[in-house]
C-alpha cells in the first residue's frame, strides 16, 4: 500500500521528483568531483612516498619531516645499513626541472628525482628495465609523464636545466616506465644519483672525493612488522636522524593537510547542503499535504503507511538522484585531460555514494516525523 | 430494524476547569440499517464533534459509541483505526480525494487499505462509478473533475468497502443547488439500497427531503428529532 501510494504520487508529480533528483545528482556531482580533486591533488602530494619500496624514510635531525631541508650524507647511510633489522637502504634526492621537446610538444615540469639504482627508492619499471648503474644517463618515467609527453621506453628525453647562468640540456634514455609515482604534485622522472647530482639545477660533476649527500635515505626492513623496533633501534645507534613511516613522510610534506582537510570540509558541507536541500523539499511537500494526509488517516490509512509511502518516495527519489550524479560524473571524467588532478578510486566513489545515500532519507526524517503528527481531525476541519 | 450504530449519554468536554467548554452534552441516539439521518443545527451546535466521535476520531469525554454493537472507546489506536477503515465509509466537505489517483483509484483505495481488492471488486468500483454517472470519467483525476463529480467519487469510495456507516460532512457545501440535489439524492438512494446506517452533517436544510429522520443539535444538546415525513418536508421548506 506504501510503495503503491508512493510511486502514484512520484508518477503523477514526475516533473517536481525528476527537478529534485536532478538537484541531487549536482550534489552528487559536487561531492564526487571534490573527492576525485581530493584524491587526485592528495595523489600528487604522496603518489611515490607512499608507493615507496622499503618502510622507513629516514630523515636529518631537526628539520621537522621536511625533506627539502634534510640533507644527509653517505657515513649516514652506512650506518643506518648496519642497524639491525634494516634489510637495504638508499639514498633518495628531489629536485624540479623541465623536460624539453624539439618537436614542438610543450615543454613538461618534472619532479627529479635521484635514486640508487637496485636500492630502495627505485620505483620498479613496469615497462622496460631498471636503471642500469649510478652513472647513467638513463631515466624512469612515471606514468604521468609518459602519458602526459607521450613517452615511451627507448625514447630519449632532453632535461633542461640553469647551472649557474647557463641554461644547459641533458639527453637521458628511457629505459622503463613504472606507474603513478608523482611527486610535489609533478608528474616524475627517476635517474640514477649521480646523474641527478649532474643534471639538476645548481648541479654540476661531483667533484672527486666529495660525499655524496641526499635528502632522505629509504629504509626496507627484513621484517616489516618489526617496525617500530628498529625505528628505535636507528634514533639509538644513528645520530642526528630522525624517522618515519611512509604515511607520517606523505602527511609532513607541505600543505598535504591543510589541502586534504580544506577539501574534506568542502565534501562535508556539501552533504551537509544536500540534506538540508532534500529535507527541505519534503518538509515543503509536507506542509501541502497536510489536508490530504488528514483525509487519508481518516478513511483509516495508519501512520505506518503515510510514513513508509515519504520514506520510500525519499528513498527512490534520492537513490535516482545519486545513480544520473554518478553516471554524469563518470561520464564527464572521461572527457578530462591527464593533467588535470581528478582521480576517482573505487574507495572514494563508494564511501561517496554511500553517504549521499544516507543523507536522503536523514533529510527526510523531519517530514517524515511532521507526517505523522498530522491528525485525522484535519480532514473534519478540526485539531484537538 | 437492526441498529448499526448507538450512542449512549455521549460528551465531549474541551479543556478543564472553569474553562471548559462542552461541545457535546448527553446524546443519544440510534441509526438502523438502510437509514438515512441529517444531523443539523447552527454553527457551534456540536455537529462536527458529535461527527468525529462517532468517527472514531475523537474519543468521547463520557458516553459510548457502538457501531455493529462494538465500543469503539474500549478500542486501541491502532484497532480503531482498523475498525473505521472496515466499518465507516466518509465524504468530507472537502480534500475529498487523493489528487494523484484517478477517480477510480481513489474508490479502490478503500478496498486496498481493507485488503480486498480483486479483479471482481475493481469492476464492482467501475460499475459504481457508472452508476453515479461516472462511467467516462473513470481515469480522470480529481483536478479534472467538477465539484459535484467529485462529490459522487467520494460517495462511490465511501460505499464500496460495504461500510456498516457512511458519515458524510456537508457534502454539499460546495456545489450548486442542482448539483447539491442531485448528490444527495443519489447518495441517498445508494444508502438505503445498500442498506447502509448513513449520517449526514448539513447547515443546508433544504437536502433534509431526501432523508428519513433529523436529528437537530443546540448548545450541544439534542435539541428535537424529527421523525415524521411532514415535519422534515416542514424543515426543508424552512431552507428554500
Amino acid at each position: 500500500m506504501a510503495f503503491y501510494l508512493a510511486f502514484k504520487e512520484i508518477w503523477h508529480s514526475r516533473g517536481r521528483y525528476l527537478l529534485i533528483a536532478g538537484i541531487v545528482a549536482l550534489i552528487t556531482t559536487l561531492v564526487l568531483f571534490i573527492a576525485a580533486l581530493a584524491e587526485g591533488l592528495g595523489n600528487g602530494n604522496r603518489e611515490y612516498l607512499q608507493k615507496l619500496n622499503g618502510e622507513l624514510i629516514v630523515y636529518q635531525q631537526g628539520v621537522d619531516l621536511s625533506i627539502s631541508a634534510s640533507r644527509l650524507g653517505r657515513s649516514t647511510l652506512a650506518a643506518v645499513r648496519r642497524v639491525e633489522g634494516v634489510a637495504q637502504a638508499g639514498q633518495v634526492n628531489f629536485s624540479s626541472s623541465t623536460l624539453v621537446f624539439s618537436d614542438g610538444r610543450e615543454a613538461l615540469d618534472v619532479s627529479l628525482v635521484g635514486v640508487e639504482p637496485g636500492l630502495p627508492g627505485e620505483p620498479p619499471a613496469f615497462q622496460g628495465n631498471n636503471l642500469s648503474r649510478g652513472r647513467a644517463n638513463e631515466a624512469i618515467l612515471d606514468r604521468n609523464t609518459a602519458l602526459r609527453a607521450n613517452l615511451q621506453v627507448g625514447d630519449t628525453i632532453v632535461v633542461k636545466s640553469t647551472q649557474g647562468t647557463e641554461e644547459k640540456q641533458y639527453p637521458l634514455a628511457v629505459t622503463g616506465i613504472t606507474d603513478g609515482r608523482q611527486y610535489f604534485l609533478q608528474p616524475s622522472i627517476f635517474v640514477p644519483m649521480q646523474t641527478w647530482e649532474k643534471v639538476r639545477p645548481g648541479g654540476g660533476e661531483i667533484p672527486a672525493g666529495s660525499e655524496l649527500v641526499s635528502n632522505i635515505i629509504a629504509v626496507r626492513l627484513a621484517d616489516p612488522a618489526q617496525l617500530p623496533a628498529v625505528q628505535a633501534r636507528l634514533l639509538a645507534e644513528v645520530s642526528d636522524i630522525e624517522t618515519a613511516d611512509r604515511t607520517t613522510a606523505y602527511e609532513a610534506t607541505p600543505g598535504y593537510s591543510a589541502q586534504q582537510s580544506t577539501l574534506n570540509t568542502q565534501r562535508y558541507f556539501t552533504l551537509l547542503i544536500g540534506i538540508l536541500v532534500i529535507g527541505g523539499f519534503f518538509q515543503i511537500q509536507t506542509l501541502q499535504k497536510i489536508a490530504q494526509i488528514g483525509m487519508l488517516k481518516a478513511i483509516g490509512t495508519t501512520n505506518g503507511i503515510v510514513a513508509l509511502a515519504a520514506i520510500v518516495q525519499i528513498v527512490a527519489v534520492n537513490t535516482l538522484g545519486v545513480l544520473i550524479g554518478a553516471a554524469g560524473s563518470l561520464l564527464l571524467s572521461l572527457t578530462f585531460p591527464v593533467q588535470v588532478p581528478i582521480v576517482f578510486t573505487p574507495n572514494a566513489v563508494i564511501a561517496s555514494v554511500l553517504a549521499l545515500l544516507i543523507i536522503g532519507p536523514l533529510g527526510g526524517l523531519v517530514s517524515v516525523w511532521a507526517l505523522s503528527r498530522v491528525e485525522p481531525l484535519r480532514a473534519l476541519g478540526l485539531a484537538q | 430494524m437492526t441498529v448499526a450504530l448507538r450512542t449512549e449519554n455521549i460528551s465531549k468536554h474541551y479543556g478543564s476547569g472553569p474553562d471548559a467548554v462542552t461541545a457535546v452534552d448527553n446524546v443519544t441516539f440510534e441509526v438502523a440499517e438502510g437509514e438515512f439521518v441529517a444531523l443539523v443545527g447552527p454553527s457551534g451546535s456540536g455537529k462536527t464533534s458529535l461527527l468525529a466521535m462517532l468517527a472514531g476520531l475523537l474519543t468521547p469525554s463520557d458516553g459510548k459509541i457502538l457501531i455493529e454493537g462494538q465500543d469503539m472507546g474500549r478500542m486501541s489506536d491502532r484497532r480503531r483505526t482498523q475498525f473505521r477503515r472496515k466499518a465507516i465509509g466518509f465524504t468530507f466537505q472537502s480534500n475529498n480525494l487523493v489528487p494523484y489517483l484517478t477517480a477510480q483509484d481513489n474508490v479502490e483505495l478503500m478496498l486496498r487499505l481493507n485488503g480486498k481488492h480483486t479483479k471482481s471488486t475493481r469492476a464492482r468500483a467501475a460499475e459504481l462509478l457508472e452508476r453515479l454517472g461516472l462511467g467516462s470519467r473513470l481515469d480522470h483525476f480529481p483536478s479534472e473533475l467538477s465539484g459535484g463529480q467529485q462529490q459522487r467519487v467520494a460517495i462511490a469510495r465511501a460505499l464500496i468497502h460495504e461500510p456498516a456507516v457512511v458519515l458524510a460532512d456537508e457534502p454539499t457545501a460546495s456545489l450548486d443547488t442542482t448539483l447539491a440535489h442531485q448528490v444527495v439524492e443519489t447518495f441517498a438512494h445508494l444508502i438505503h439500497e445498500q442498506r447502509r446506517a448513513g449520517i449526514m452533517v448539513t447547515h443546508d436544510l433544504r437536502m433534509t427531503r431526501y432523508v428519513d429522520r433529523v436529528i437537530q443539535m443546540k448548545d450541544g444538546k439534542l435539541n428535537r428529532i424529527l421523525t415524521e415525513r411532514h415535519e422534515i418536508d416542514a424543515l426543508s421548506q424552512q431552507g428554500m
